[in-house]
């Protein structure tokens, strides 16, 4: 299905682990050092950017362009976990209804994304480019003299940005149920079992 | 003979640089391929995995990165009698900084102490080079770019582990390498590539583990032994079900390399690295009249 951002908070409860999803529209990109900028104290010039609309887990490659615009060279997503003790309050506090990355995330987000109305959308790690592709425009950057430019916060134009739901806003989570399948499969291959 | 320039040699080395970042080795691609005919139709493992082939389409056309996290440059050079190795690895720190203002690299290498990005791909440890002399009279570069994801998901077990009941002997190093396979799920960009090694140090223990990730995923160990535990591994998980990114489905890993190190009589580790789908190999040698091959 298609879905455009910004967007509200009943649309994001409609998803649910699985759902294949194609996103338009405006974001923005924040990984480690953007994370704890978000939260050590309210950054009001980056909020209309990001209620709504969701934070992208990314380290782009970035060309510029003599005309000073910059665009998108490679940008796969990043691995989310990291980003686990400081998401759920980035969500919380900047009105998010989504984070795009990969790997998922632990308890603490799931139960953020419960509580505010958000879900976790999954990009394929490692396709830079297809995904490269997908972003259309770049609107502006903050950060990007102290962060440089892997970690800059990013705000993009995106087109058709292919992703899949595998946390949602109730509690379920494909990375916790495949965990635990394969953990079984793992105890019996091992002979483990209890 | 290699009378050539540092300058010369930087050159050389951006071109295998651009190589690694931007053309997947073809053994990796047909494994990819494999993968993705035995998934179902329509299913999150299929449609990932079909991503993934095209995007090594777009990336190898274009000579763009594969993967934006560059990764980590390992390099080990093979050079004949009597050359600088101080040479070698000064025109290979110069091509990264060269591939890295090309954009073939991001700006990949942070400083720890100062908390900032150095810009131009290199820092201390990177790239890592490990230059070995030969008998040859070429030069054989070999080199792999890993990311941090991936690296991440590595680990390193000590002989006996009681909770995985793992003894010192070589079922215990194959519990060993699948709970490793287990713990990483989809987060080391799976399918991935297994390399490891038991014996060795800590230190020793993983860098045979990297270096066993330069074996093309369709060769064969010519140990029986360890070709009979890659297989094992290779078949058993494959049957924990993370599939690609850890979505679920029946294509977990690639390939599995195993080499070994003497050990103390104290220490026995097994040593794990992962390796991403995106292999990012690349070889090249290069002869003394000046002609390049490129080695897959």
């Amino acid at each position: 299905m298609k879905l455009q951002l910004p967007c509200d908070e009943v649309t994001i409860r409609s998803l649910k682990v699985g759902d294949f999803v194609e996103l338009s529209g405006r974001l923005i990109t924040g990984r480690d050092s953007a994370h704890h900028w978000l939260i050590k104290e309210m950054r009001e010039e980056v909020l209309p950017m990001m209620r709504g609309s969701v934070i992208y887990h990314v380290g782009p490659v970035v060309k510029k362009h003599e005309d000073g615009s910059y665009s998108f060279v490679a940008a796969g997503p990043t691995t989310s976990a990291r980003e686990e003790p400081y998401q759920a309050e980035v969500i919380g506090r900047y009105g998010l209804r989504g984070v795009i990355g990969k790997g998922g995330m632990g308890p603490k987000t799931l139960a953020g994304l419960q509580q505010y109305g958000a879900v976790y959308f999954h990009a394929i790690g490692g396709a830079a480019q297809v995904l490269a592709q997908s972003v259309k425009r770049v609107e502006t950057v903050f950060q990007l003299e102290e962060f440089g430019v892997p970690e800059a916060l990013w705000v993009i134009q995106v087109e058709d940005f292919p992703v899949v739901v595998t946390m949602d806003s109730h509690g379920g989570s494909l990375h916790a149920a495949v965990d635990a399948a394969s953990k079984s499969q793992l105890d019996a291959l091992l002979g483990l079992s209890a | 003979m290699l009378e050539t320039s540092k300058e010369q040699w930087t050159a050389r080395f951006v071109e295998v640089i651009a190589r690694a970042s931007t053309q997947l080795p073809p053994d990796v691609v047909e494994a990819l391929r494999q993968g993705r005919q035995r998934e179902d139709e329509g299913s999150l493992a299929a449609r990932a995995l079909d991503t993934v082939l095209r995007n090594i389409e777009l990336a190898a056309g274009n000579w763009q990165p594969i993967c934006q996290d560059t990764g980590t440059p390992l390099v080990w050079i093979h050079h004949p009698v009597g050359m600088s190795t101080r040479l070698l690895t000064g025109a290979f720190e110069e091509a990264v900084r060269q591939a890295t203002a090309r954009q073939l690299l991001r700006p990949n290498a942070v400083d720890p102490l100062l908390d900032k990005n150095t810009g131009n791909g290199a820092a201390p440890g990177i790239p890592t080079v490990h230059c070995e002399e030969w008998d040859e009279a070429g030069v054989e570069v070999r080199m792999m770019l890993k990311g941090g994801g991936c690296e991440n998901v590595g680990a390193q077990y000590t002989l006996p582990n009681p909770a995985l009941k793992a003894d010192r002997n070589l079922e215990g190093v194959k519990r060993c390498i699948l709970d490793a396979i287990y713990k990483a799920q989809g987060k080391g960009c799976s399918p991935g590539i297994i390399g490891a090694c038991f014996g060795g140090d800590r230190g020793s223990g993983f860098l045979e583990s990297k270096r066993q990730l330069l074996r093309r995923l369709d060769d064969r160990n010519p140990i029986p032994e360890l070709d009979a535990m890659e297989r094992e591994i290779f078949d058993k998980a494959n049957q924990l079900g993370i599939g690609p990114m850890g979505f679920g489905g029946s294509t977990t890993v690639l390939g599995v390399k195993i080499g070994y190190l003497g050990r103390l009589p104290a220490s026995y580790f097994v040593s794990v690295s992962y390796m991403c789908w995106a292999n990012r190999r690349a070889g090249a040698f290069f002869a003394p009249d000046g002609s390049v091959t490129w080695l897959e």
